[in-house]
C-alpha cells in the first residue's frame, strides 16, 4: 500500500513540475506577479512529492518487500540494515529516483533561499529547474517505474552486488548527485539570464555558491569512488580512466572552471558569455554521464541498466535540453554585453588561461571516452582508449595549469605586475626547486619526471600560503600586525589557499604511487616473511569466519620494520557472500606518514596462498588532499559575502574607478 | 558471440582483480620489468577497461604468459606489441597508435587549445578597438574643452 502511494506521489511531483515551469515562465515572460509566484510552491511541493516517493521505496527496501520487483532483484532479509537502505539507490530505478528527488531538492533550495533574487530571475530560474524535473520526472514514470510489482512475491530476494556492500560505495553515488544535479542550478541560472538578457555582478554572486556547492560534493563523490576502487579492487590502482570515472571528472572540470570564471564576472563584469556558456556545458556534461552510464553504451561495473529504450529517452533529454540551451545561447548571447578591460598581465588572464586549460583538460577527456565509439559506429574499426592516452594528453595540458597555480592569486586585477609576483613567490619557488634537489638525491636512479613532480606538489602548496602571508604582509617584518591583518582576512581567502595547497597535497600523492610504487607477489606458507620497502611482513596462518551474509578466510600478517619489532598485526580477507557466492577480496592497509602498506589475500597453492604486499609510497595525500579542497569549499561558501548575500540591486561600478 | 563474451564479464568481475601471479614471473628481473610494463600497455580484451596487468581473468594471464615467452625468446619490445596486435588486433592496445583514424583523436585537445588561445587573443582585440571608439568624440572633445576654459 505504500509503495502505491510512493508511485502516487511520483505523478504528483510530475503535476507540480508541469506547474512549475508553465506558471513562472509565463508569469515572466508576461511580467505578472500572480503566476511568478507560482514557483516557490510548486517547487517546494514538487520536492516534498519525490521525498514521499523517495521515502516509500526507502520503507520497502528497509522491510525487505519482495512484492516489489526492485526490491527483490536488489535485496536480501540477512542484509545489515545500512545495505538495506543503501540498496534502495544501487540499482537502475532507485537511483534515478534519488537524481530527481536531489534536483528537486536543489528547486526547492532556490525557492527557500532566493529571497533576496529579482522577481523575474527567481521565477526563471525555479522554472527551467522545472523544465529539467518534468524530463526526468517522465523519464522515471514511463521507463524505469521503481514501485513495480511482483505477483506472486516472492519469499526471498536475489540480493545486493556484493561489490556495492561497503560504507563508502554507500555514500559515494548520493554524494555525486549532489554534485551532478547541483550543476542543474548554475544551467537554470544561465538559461534564465538568457531569456532576460541581464548578466551582472549581482548574477554571478548567485551563481557562484551554488556551483561551489555542487563543486564541492563532486570533489567528494569522485575521491570517495577512488578510495573505494583503492582498497576494494583489490590491485592498489586508484584511477583507472574509465569511462565512468570519466563521466564524473569531466563536470568536475568544468565546475572548477565556471568557479574561476565567475569570480571574473562577479568582481570585474568581464567573461559574461563564456560563464554563461560554461554553466550550461557543466550540466550538459553530468547530463552526457548520466546517459553513458544508464544507457549501457559504454559496458562498465557502473552499467546495471542496459537497456537501449532508457538510453534512447536519456540521450533524447540530453539532445533537448543541451540543443535548446545552446540555440537560446546562439540567439541570445551576442546581446549580453561585454565589459571589463584587463592587461595580458592581470588577474583577468590568469583565470583566462585556467579556464582555458581546464576546458581543453576536459576536452582530452571526452575526446579520449567518446572516440572508440564514434569511430566504431562510423568505420566499424575497434580501437582501445586506456590510461596511456589520457596519462600523456591530459598530463600535458593539466602541467602549465599546476605551475601557473599560484601566480594567479598573486596578480592583482586589471593590471598586474608579474616581476612583483614572482617576488612573492620567491619564497615557495626556493622551496620548490629544494623538494626536486632532495627527491633527486634520496630517490637517486629514480625517474627525474617524479622528483619534478614532488617540486610541482611543494610549489602548489607554499605558493598558496604565500598568497596568505602576502595578504597579511608578513614581509613588513611587523608581525603582531601581521596576525591582525591574518584574522580579518576574508574567508574566501582561506578557501582560495586550501584549495590550492589541498591540490599540491593531492598531486604530491598522486607522483609518489606512480612512481614509487613498491610490489611483491609470493607464495608464502605460515611463518613465511616477505620484504617490501623496508618493512617485513610475516604471515601467521589463517583461519575461518563467518559474518551476516558472507563467509571469510582470515589471513593474518605480522608487520615490522625489517629488523626491528612488530608494530602491527592486520587481516586481510577473502570473502564470499551467501545469496550470490561472489568473491571479493578485503585488503589489509596500513597507512604511515611515507605511505601505505597493502596485504592482499590470493589464491591458494599447493598447501600456501598467493600474497601481495604492495608499499604505495604517499598515497593517503591523494584523499587527504581532495578532502582539504573539500574544506576550502566549505571555508569559502562560508564567506561573508554569500551569507549576506547580494545587494538588491548591485550599483554598476564604473570600470575605471 | 555477444552473449559469451558478456557471460566472460560477468566472470571476470566476479574475481577479485590481481595481477601478476607467482608463477608466471620470470627469473630475469630486467626481463620481467620490461614485461610489466608492456602489460600496462595491453588491454584484457574481454575486460571493459583493464590492462592484463591488472586483470584476472584467464585470457589476461594468457597473455602474460605469451607476452615473456616472447620475450623470453629474445624479441624487442616493439616486435612484442606487433605481433600481437598482428594476432589481436589494435583493440588490444591501451595506447592507440598515431594515424588517419586516430588523428583526430590525438590532436583535437591540442588543436582547440590553440584555437581557445587564438580567440582570446583576438577577442581582447577587439574590446579594446571597442573600448578606443567608446572615447570621446571630436565634438565632445570641443565642448569638454570650452567647460574646461
Amino acid at each position: 500500500m505504500i509503495s502505491e502511494f510512493g508511485h502516487f506521489a511520483l505523478i504528483l511531483a510530475l503535476t507540480c513540475a508541469i506547474l512549475q515551469t508553465v506558471l513562472p515562465l509565463y508569469g515572466a515572460y508576461r511580467n505578472d506577479g500572480a503566476y511568478m509566484r507560482v514557483a516557490e510552491p510548486a517547487a517546494v511541493m514538487q520536492f516534498a512529492m519525490t521525498g514521499l516517493a523517495f521515502a516509500a521505496l526507502t520503507h520497502a527496501f528497509i522491510v525487505s518487500d519482495f512484492s516489489i520487483k526492485l526490491v527483490y532483484a536488489n535485496s536480501h532479509s540477512a542484509k545489515p540494515m545500512i545495505y538495506k537502505i543503501s540498496g534502495v539507490w544501487g540499482n537502475h530505478e532507485g537511483s534515478m529516483l534519488l537524481w530527481i528527488m536531489t534536483l528537486a531538492l536543489f528547486g526547492a533550495c532556490v525557492a527557500a533561499f532566493g529571497a533576496n533574487l529579482p522577481r523575474d530571475l527567481r521565477a526563471r530560474v525555479i522554472g527551467v529547474q522545472g523544465l529539467i524535473g518534468v524530463a526526468f520526472l517522465l523519464f522515471i514514470i514511463l521507463t524505469s517505474n521503481p514501485f513495480e510489482r511482483l505477483d506472486p512475491a516472492p519469499f526471498e530476494g536475489r540480493g545486493l552486488n556484493p561489490i556495492l556492500q561497503d560504507p563508502a560505495l554507500a555514500l559515494h553515488p548520493p554524494l555525486l548527485y549532489i554534485g551532478y544535479v547541483g550543476l542543474s542550478v548554475a544551467f537554470s541560472f544561465a538559461v534564465a539570464a538568457l531569456l532576460s538578457g541581464r548578466v551582472d555582478a549581482a548574477w554571478a554572486r548567485w551563481v557562484r555558491p551554488w556551483t561551489l556547492a555542487a563543486w564541492m560534493f563532486l570533489t567528494a563523490g569522485i575521491a570517495m569512488g577512488s578510495w573505494w576502487a583503492y582498497y576494494e579492487l583489490g590491485w592498489g590502482g586508484w584511477w583507472f580512466w574509465d569511462p565512468v570515472e570519466n563521466a564524473s571528472f569531466m563536470p568536475w572540470l568544468v565546475a572548477t572552471a565556471l568557479l574561476h570564471s565567475a569570480i571574473v564576472v562577479e568582481r570585474r563584469g568581464a567573461l559574461k558569455i563564456w560563464t554563461v556558456l560554461l554553466s550550461i556545458i557543466a550540466f550538459s556534461l553530468s547530463l552526457l554521464g548520466t546517459f553513458l552510464v544508464r544507457s549501457g553504451v559504454l559496458t562498465s561495473v557502473h552499467s546495471f541498466a542496459s537497456d537501449p529504450e532508457r538510453g534512447v529517452f536519456i540521450l533524447l533529454i540530453l539532445c533537448l535540453t543541451i540543443g535548446g540551451a545552446l540555440t537560446l545561447f546562439a540567439w541570445r548571447a551576442p546581446s549580453l554585453k561585454a565589459g571589463g578591460l584587463f592587461a595580458p598581465i592581470s588577474r583577468e588572464t590568469s583565470l583566462v588561461v585556467n579556464n582555458l586549460l581546464l576546458s581543453t583538460s576536459c576536452i582530452a577527456v571526452l575526446t579520449g571516452t567518446l572516440y572508440p565509439l564514434v569511430l566504431e559506429a562510423i568505420t566499424g574499426a575497434k580501437i582501445s582508449v586506456g590510461p596511456p592516452y589520457f596519462n600523456l594528453t591530459f598530463g600535458i595540458i593539466m602541467m602549465p595549469l599546476l605551475l601557473l597555480v599560484p601566480f594567479g592569486p598573486m596578480l592583482s586585477w586589471k593590471r598586474g605586475d608579474a616581476y612583483a609576483a614572482s617576488q612573492r613567490l620567491f619564497v615557495a619557488a626556493i622551496l620548490g626547486f629544494l623538494a626536486v634537489l632532495v627527491t633527486w638525491y634520496v630517490m637517486y636512479g629514480g625517474p627525474v619526471l617524479a622528483a619534478f613532480g614532488i617540486g610541482v606538489g611543494v610549489w602548489l602548496i607554499a605558493g598558496a600560503l604565500s598568497e596568505l602571508a602576502w595578504r597579511a604582509k608578513v614581509q613588513d617584518r611587523n608581525f603582531k600586525l601581521a596576525w591582525q591583518r591574518f584574522k580579518g582576512l576574508p574567508r574566501s581567502a582561506f578557501g582560495t589557499t586550501l584549495a590550492h595547497a589541498g591540490l599540491g597535497i593531492a598531486v604530491l600523492g598522486i607522483v609518489g604511487v606512480t612512481a614509487w610504487k613498491a610490489e611483491v607477489v609470493a607464495v608464502m606458507k605460515p611463518g613465511d616473511t616477505q620484504q617490501v620497502a623496508g618493512r617485513t611482513v610475516k604471515y601467521l596462518g589463517e583461519a575461518p569466519r563467518t559474518g551476516p551474509n558472507y563467509r571469510d578466510i582470515v589471513g593474518r600478517f605480522e608487520i615490522s620494520r625489517t629488523g626491528g619489532p612488530v608494530t602491527n598485526t592486520v587481516e586481510a580477507t577473502k570473502r564470499v557472500y551467501f545469496p550470490s557466492r561472489q568473491p571479493t577480496s578485503e585488503v589489509a592497509i596500513r597507512t604511515y606518514w611515507s605511505g601505505d602498506l597493502y596485504v592482499v589475500m590470493g589464491d591458494e597453492v599447493g598447501d600456501g596462498r598467493t600474497v601481495r604486499v604492495y608499499f604505495n609510497p604517499l598515497i593517503p595525500f591523494i584523499w587527504l588532499g581532495t578532502f582539504i579542497m573539500f574544506i576550502g569549499g566549505l571555508v569559502s561558501l562560508s564567506d561573508r559575502r554569500y551569507r549576506v548575500g547580494a545587494p538588491k540591486r548591485a550599483a554598476p561600478k564604473p570600470a575605471e574607478a | 558471440m555477444r552473449f559469451l563474451v558478456a557471460l566472460l564479464l560477468c566472470v571476470s568481475l566476479a574475481l577479485p582483480a590481481h595481477a601478476v601471479n607467482p608463477d608466471e614471473v620470470l627469473d630475469d628481473p630486467a626481463l620481467e620489468k620490461r614485461a610489466r610494463t608492456l602489460s600496462l600497455e595491453l588491454r584484457c580484451l574481454v575486460c571493459q577497461n583493464q590492462s592484463i596487468d591488472d586483470s584476472d581473468a584467464p585470457l589476461a594471464k594468457d597473455l602474460r604468459v605469451l607476452l615473456r615467452e616472447r620475450l623470453k625468446a629474445g624479441d624487442s619490445d616493439k616486435q612484442v606489441m606487433d605481433y600481437l596486435v598482428g594476432r589481436y588486433g589494435e583493440f588490444i592496445l591501451l595506447r592507440p597508435t598515431f594515424g588517419p583514424h586516430t588523428l583526430l583523436l590525438w590532436l583535437l585537445p591540442f588543436v582547440l587549445l590553440a584555437a581557445g588561445a587564438v580567440i582570446v587573443v583576438m577577442n581582447r582585440r577587439k574590446t579594446r578597438q571597442a573600448a578606443a571608439q567608446e572615447g570621446l568624440s571630436a565634438e565632445e572633445n570641443e565642448r569638454l574643452k570650452t567647460l574646461l576654459d
